[in-house]
């Protein structure tokens, strides 16, 4: 069974139909790249999945479950994170505590434990520092040693993109969305961070779905890839098929007969 | 070079800034106050003070961060006295104005008090041109001052600042001092001020203290921070503060002590705002209805003529179910705003708090809370083997005040530096994304707001125990603004900027209700506080003692990767060759 089966998802604002009835699914341990022209719903899809939106209508089962109109932080909860389009961190917080409050649904010690600091929330403390900073040595040492104690509004536009993943690792998700992790990021980040990507299902076992202009990092990654356009799904298929695909070439070129 | 636009500007401004402390009776009312005997008053020191600091901001130029600005005594000196001419011939045509015309019908202060107290005494014509030439003298050393070398700056501010200290708090060091009776009665004239010898030695010694132990101070401050070497220094000067507060009240009197009580209970409150305001970042007009349930609750549980239900409890007994009652006061409050945001959740908990002090004070609450007339004989706080301790020991009072101050500053620490801390931060900055990376924003807005209240509510059983009574009127809005009046100019999100805020605008100043050290101000109290607001939020918003992150959000572009380098960071890896490519 897919890790995450969606159906018939719609999401309308005012009179923008972003999502007009989508069907996905993704198996664990796969990679899915989402394509598709600007202002296709691609963005839209993530706000709706992880429940910044609720949507109109539609089911969105993941592991069985139908998490539509859940909180964010419930859906987060149960095992999905993402990273935003315009990067999102917490501009103020240093890199290490940007890490570590992702591990916030993963740890429980409250006011009582903190106030009295319970050995339980002493260890408990310890190991978010821990886990934070091996989720950061995934990046090598981009984000290590001195790193960890830079505000986050001081890192490279690069580096941005990467705290903001090892945030949403660190809630550690079974399926991670990321909208657009290489946008702006030169070549060679390009090809490092597509790496990485690979690297989140092989060894990490991770689920992913991303967001991806590049058609290269697309071709790479994905073991299979979806295209929306205005909302609606018009292809999907390994990266051969899709991108040789009519409709798909046709809606990136634009469509003369309905442009009127 | 001297900029004569900057002059005019800047000897305008501070010919009305003159004219308006005098206007408003400031400059009369702090006459009656004598610094140093005879004839250096705290009028004089305004008068002087205001001059000085404009002619410094004049020499000073327009600040500018990529060009170090020339420091040239001689044309700061010029540029300074040019101000203060200007400002001296403003204020004198202010003080013939009203010494010629009779506008005390719509303005009260101005009246022949006022030019006696702006003329010295001397009469119009003579007295105006000794205020002009005082003013001019003034700021044209201010301005000579922002050219002098730093180790002259040094040695004169500390001299100045100690002399100041020194005449201003001379009830609490004569109280310190008060063991060496002899030589309180010689450093101060018997109707109160400095002898201007001691202020001599005073200022001497101050001087030479700061060449002696010049950079020491800071250098013992790195020593303290330093996370390792420091560990064992760190507590060492945490025993001594704590020594020092054990002895403090002991030495100093019943005066200085109430005025400690009272700046404790509002540390205490904003310690607790500090928590909902500073670090969950929800702006809560309405903090004073938690000082009211504390107050209250501690009042009928407490009192045995509490109109309807009196169980005369004991306060440790009733002190736990306070602090539930508050506790559930915030959740009441807390839980309706829940999905509101800035600006609508500022006015909303205003309204809360306007809400139940009106509550407090209808009819159909009387029988419960006693309405106008309050709750009276709400016994002290019992302690075994020394009776009940109210506020009429406040040499005994002050150490559950700062009992309760410690507990509520070690919450906060606590609290700062922990998960819920950070989940605290991370809704400050973007509430959005910390809903999405799986922080439930509704557990930690309420947790935010009970904890606040629950500091809010031991303060207000202090409030009680201490008072006494309590009548609605002790918790009108003026509270709630006063608290974020403190925490604001303290430092949002820094326990020690709200605990020195407090100090300096409630036990200096005064708080709503009650005069500070300096009654003087206590007129004017209102008026600085806005002044301080408005300049603390235009060149200083991170507050007096500014907590780091806060500090890094205002100020951001300060800290650059440079810095971070030159404490030492290790570069590690790739991470330099990377800087380059992006
Ligand atoms: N919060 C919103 N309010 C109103 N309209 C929205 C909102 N979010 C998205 N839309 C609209 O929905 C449509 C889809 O937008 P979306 O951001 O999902 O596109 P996208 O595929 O991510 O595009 P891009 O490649 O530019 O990121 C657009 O027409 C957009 O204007
Ligand atoms: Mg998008």
């Amino acid at each position: 069974m897919a890790l995450l089966q969606i159906n018939q998802l719609t999401k309308a604002f005012g009179g923008v139909q972003a999502l007009g009835g989508v069907d996905f699914h993704i198996d664990e341990g796969t990679i899915v790249s989402v394509i598709g022209p600007n202002g296709a719903g691609k963005t839209s899809f993530f706000n709706v999945i992880s429940g910044l939106f609720p949507p109109d209508s539609g089911e969105i089962l993941f592991d069985g479950d139908n998490l539509a109109h859940h909180q964010p932080n419930e859906i987060t909860r149960r095992g999905i994170a993402r990273t935003f389009q315009n990067v999102r961190l917490f501009p103020n917080l240093t890199v290490l505590e940007n890490v570590m409050v992702g591990q916030h649904c993963r740890t429980k010690e409250g006011m009582w434990g903190t106030i009295l600091q319970t050995k339980a929330q002493r260890e408990e403390e310890k190991r978010i520092e821990e886990n934070a900073k091996e989720v950061l040595s995934f990046f090598g040492s981009r984000l290590a040693g001195y790193r960890y104690d830079q505000p986050a509004f001081v890192l490279s536009y690069a580096n941005r993109r990467r705290l903001e993943i090892a945030r949403a690792m660190a809630t550690e998700p079974r399926l991670l969305l990321l909208d657009e992790p290489t946008a702006g990021m030169n070549p060679r980040e390009t090809v490092e961070l597509t790496e990485l990507i690979g690297e989140l299902r092989d060894e990490r076992g991770l689920t992913v779905v991303v967001i991806e202009h590049d058609m290269k990092v697309v071709e790479h990654v994905s073991d299979r890839v979806v295209v929306l356009d205005h909302g609606v799904k018009i292809a999907e298929g390994d990266y051969e098929s899709v991108s040789t695909n009519d409709d798909v070439i046709e809606a990136y070129l634009g469509r003369p007969a309905e442009a009127g | 070079m001297i900029d004569l636009k900057r002059v005019r500007t800047f000897g305008l401004i501070a010919g009305g800034t003159l004219s308006f402390v005098a206007a408003i009776g400031m400059v009369e009312s702090f006459n009656e106050r004598t610094l140093i005997n005879p004839g250096i008053t705290m009028g004089l020191l305004l008068i002087l003070g205001i001059a000085a600091v404009f002619g410094y901001i004049v020499a000073a130029g327009k600040p500018n961060p990529l060009v170090e600005t020339a420091r040239d005594s001689r044309s700061g000196g010029i540029a300074g006295g040019l101000t203060g001419a200007i400002a001296g011939v403003v204020t004198s045509l202010f003080v013939l104005f009203v010494d010629t015309f009779d506008v005390s019908e719509f303005f009260p202060n101005m009246r022949e008090p006022l030019v006696e107290a702006m003329t010295f005494e001397l009469g119009v014509p003579v007295g105006l041109l000794v205020l002009t030439a005082v003013v001019t003298a003034t700021a044209a050393a201010g301005g000579a001052f922002h050219g002098m070398s730093d180790s002259f700056r040094a040695g004169m501010s500390r001299a100045l600042g100690w002399v100041v200290a020194f005449a201003l708090f001379e009830l609490v060091v004569s109280e310190i001092l008060d063991f060496a009776d002899p030589l309180v009665d010689l450093i101060y004239a018997p109707r109160g001020g400095l002898q201007p010898w001691a202020a001599v030695i005073i200022g001497a010694l101050a001087w030479w203290l700061s060449t002696r132990y010049k950079g020491r101070g800071e250098a013992f401050t790195e020593r303290v921070k330093d996370s390792e070497a420091g560990s064992r220094l760190r507590r060492s000067v945490i025993l001594f503060g704590v020594a020092a507060v054990i002895i403090l009240p002991m030495i100093v009197g019943g005066v200085v002590n109430e005025l400690l009580i009272t700046s404790g209970l509002f540390i205490l409150m904003g310690l607790g705002l500090n928590i909902v305001v500073g670090l969950a970042g929800l702006l809560d007009l309405g903090y004073v209805a938690f000082f009211a349930v504390g107050a209250y609750g501690t009042a009928i549980l407490t009192s045995p003529s509490s109109p309807a239900f009196a169980p005369g409890l004991s306060w440790w007994i009733a002190l736990p179910i306070v602090m539930v009652l508050a506790a559930i006061a915030g959740l009441f409050v807390g839980t309706p705003v829940i999905r509101m945001r800035g600006d609508y959740l500022a006015i909303v908990t205003l309204g809360f708090g306007e809400i139940v002090r009106i509550l407090l004070l209808s009819d159909w609450l009387t029988p419960i809370f006693g309405g106008a007339q309050g709750i009276t004989r709400i016994p002290g706080i019992p302690v075994p083997g020394a009776g009940t301790i109210s506020g009429t020991d406040p040499q005994l009072f002050i150490y559950f005040t700062f009992m309760f101050v410690l507990l509520a500053a070690y919450i906060s620490y606590r609290a700062q530096n922990s998960r819920i801390g950070r989940s605290w931060a991370a809704m400050r900055e973007d509430e959005d994304v910390a809903e999405a990376i799986g922080i439930s924003t509704v557990q930690a807005k309420l947790l935010a707001f009970v904890t606040g209240a629950v500091i809010a509510s031991f303060a207000g059983a202090l409030f009680s125990a201490k008072v006494g009574t309590v009548f609605t009127n002790s918790f009108d809005v003026l509270v709630s603004i006063i608290i974020l009046v403190v925490v604001i100019v303290g430092g949002m999100g820094s326990i020690r900027g709200v605990v020195v805020g407090a100090l300096v605008l409630i036990g200096i100043l005064g708080g709503p209700k009650s005069p500070g050290l300096l009654a003087e101000f206590s007129e004017f109290k209102l008026l600085i506080y806005g002044a301080l607001l408005v300049y603390m939020m235009l060149k200083r918003p991170e507050g007096l003692l500014p907590s780091v992150r806060r500090s890094r959000e205002l100020h951001g572009e300060d800290l650059t990767q440079d810095a971070w380098l030159d404490k030492g960071g290790d570069f590690t890896g790739d991470s330099a060759e990377e800087e380059a490519t992006t």
